[in-house]
């Protein structure tokens, strides 16, 4: 890990063992920690009553594995996760849940009824997907843990290194992508209002002195 | 004492398993159901790039940009659809939503 303490040398691989072993003890100590919390509040995001608290637990749960990610040198995803999620996602999401009026007590019905078929069908699918995951296949004896990167190791120069030569097809289709849920979020929300008034510049331009005005010629009556 | 890669993968897997129970039980409320997709997509994007990290290989945080990119198109249009849908039905319930067209 390209950690840098102020006792030593950059490169993990040159300290003494037992500052790289409290570097290894802080790290677990800091997966743990932040595991836990991803887990709890991604249960609460699925149990609370009030769709609003829901959002936000998922806002927490964003933040804590972007430090998950962020272990795991993946620091411009980890980033670019709280700027994208948590600042336009979520967002995005609160902003539509308080403006819709939702009778939440109605949404709610069946949940208790629901509850022991969502948790059997979860753990069935946890059991399942342990049993491989903890099966031989994905043990990395190998050389199990990567080489430290040196210190003026970029995550992001290398990300975009990879990103504007193989996969720049793909980078375009990407951004074909988000035009088109740009156009598509644009169309399908926007609407014609007849109820209110508003100006039509163009016609108020167009109009000319015989629409407005009406000269009406009408005898003169004699008084008697 | 040292966290590996199984780590990782467990953790992702618990995630999918609390948002797959999650879509499960909250079968009547539409944005519990988007944010439990966004949920399984944050499980997903963790596996690749624990791969990524353990197999250094930079190919799995390119996925899981795209990954990124996908899923904020896909929450943009879900709630702009689940806008006209309220305007229109006045409830986001699953089980008003029955017909095609109204």
């Amino acid at each position: 890990m390209a950690i840098n303490t102020k006792s030593s040398s950059p490169l993990t691989g040159q300290q003494t063992p037992r500052i790289a072993k409290r570097i290894m003890m802080i790290e677990t100590a800091i997966f743990y920690v932040f595991a836990v919390a991803t887990v709890i509040s991604a249960c609460a995001v699925v149990t609370v009553k009030n769709p609003v608290h829901a959002a936000l637990f998922l806002v927490l749960t964003f933040f804590t594995s972007a430090v998950i990610w962020l272990s795991l040198e993946a620091e411009f995803l980890a980033i670019s996760l709280v700027l994208v999620y948590v600042g336009a996602v979520m967002v995005l999401f609160i902003f539509v849940v308080m403006m819709l009026d939702i009778n939440v007590a109605r949404l709610r019905e069946g949940f208790v009824r629901y509850l022991p078929l969502g948790l059997a069908v979860a753990a069935i699918m946890l059991l399942l997907m342990l049993n491989v995951v903890t099966s031989d296949v994905f043990v990395l004896d190998v050389g199990s843990e990567p080489l430290p990167k040196p210190a003026d190791y970029s995550n992001t120069k290398a990300l975009g290194a990879v990103l504007y030569t193989d996969y720049v097809f793909a980078f375009e289709i990407a951004a074909v992508i988000l035009l088109v849920a740009i156009i598509a979020a644009i169309s399908l929300t926007m609407r014609k209002r007849t109820q209110t008034k508003y100006q039509v510049p163009s016609d108020q331009i167009k109009v000319r002195k015989s629409d407005r005005l009406r000269v009406v010629k009408m005898p003169s009556v004699e008084e008697e | 004492m040292t966290v590996t890669l199984s780590h990782y993968l467990i953790l992702a897997a618990i995630l999918f398993s609390i948002s797959i129970a999650g879509i499960v039980i909250n079968r009547k409320n539409i944005i519990i159901l988007l944010m439990s997709i966004e949920l399984m997509l944050l499980s997903v994007n963790l596996n690749f790039i624990a791969f990524s990290h353990y197999l250094d290989d930079l190919a799995g945080q390119v996925f899981v940009f795209f990954i990124l990119t996908v899923a904020a198109a896909e929450a943009a249009i879900g709630l702009a659809i689940l806008v006209v849908l309220f305007r229109n039905k006045r409830s986001i319930n699953v089980e008003d939503i029955k017909e095609l067209k109204w």
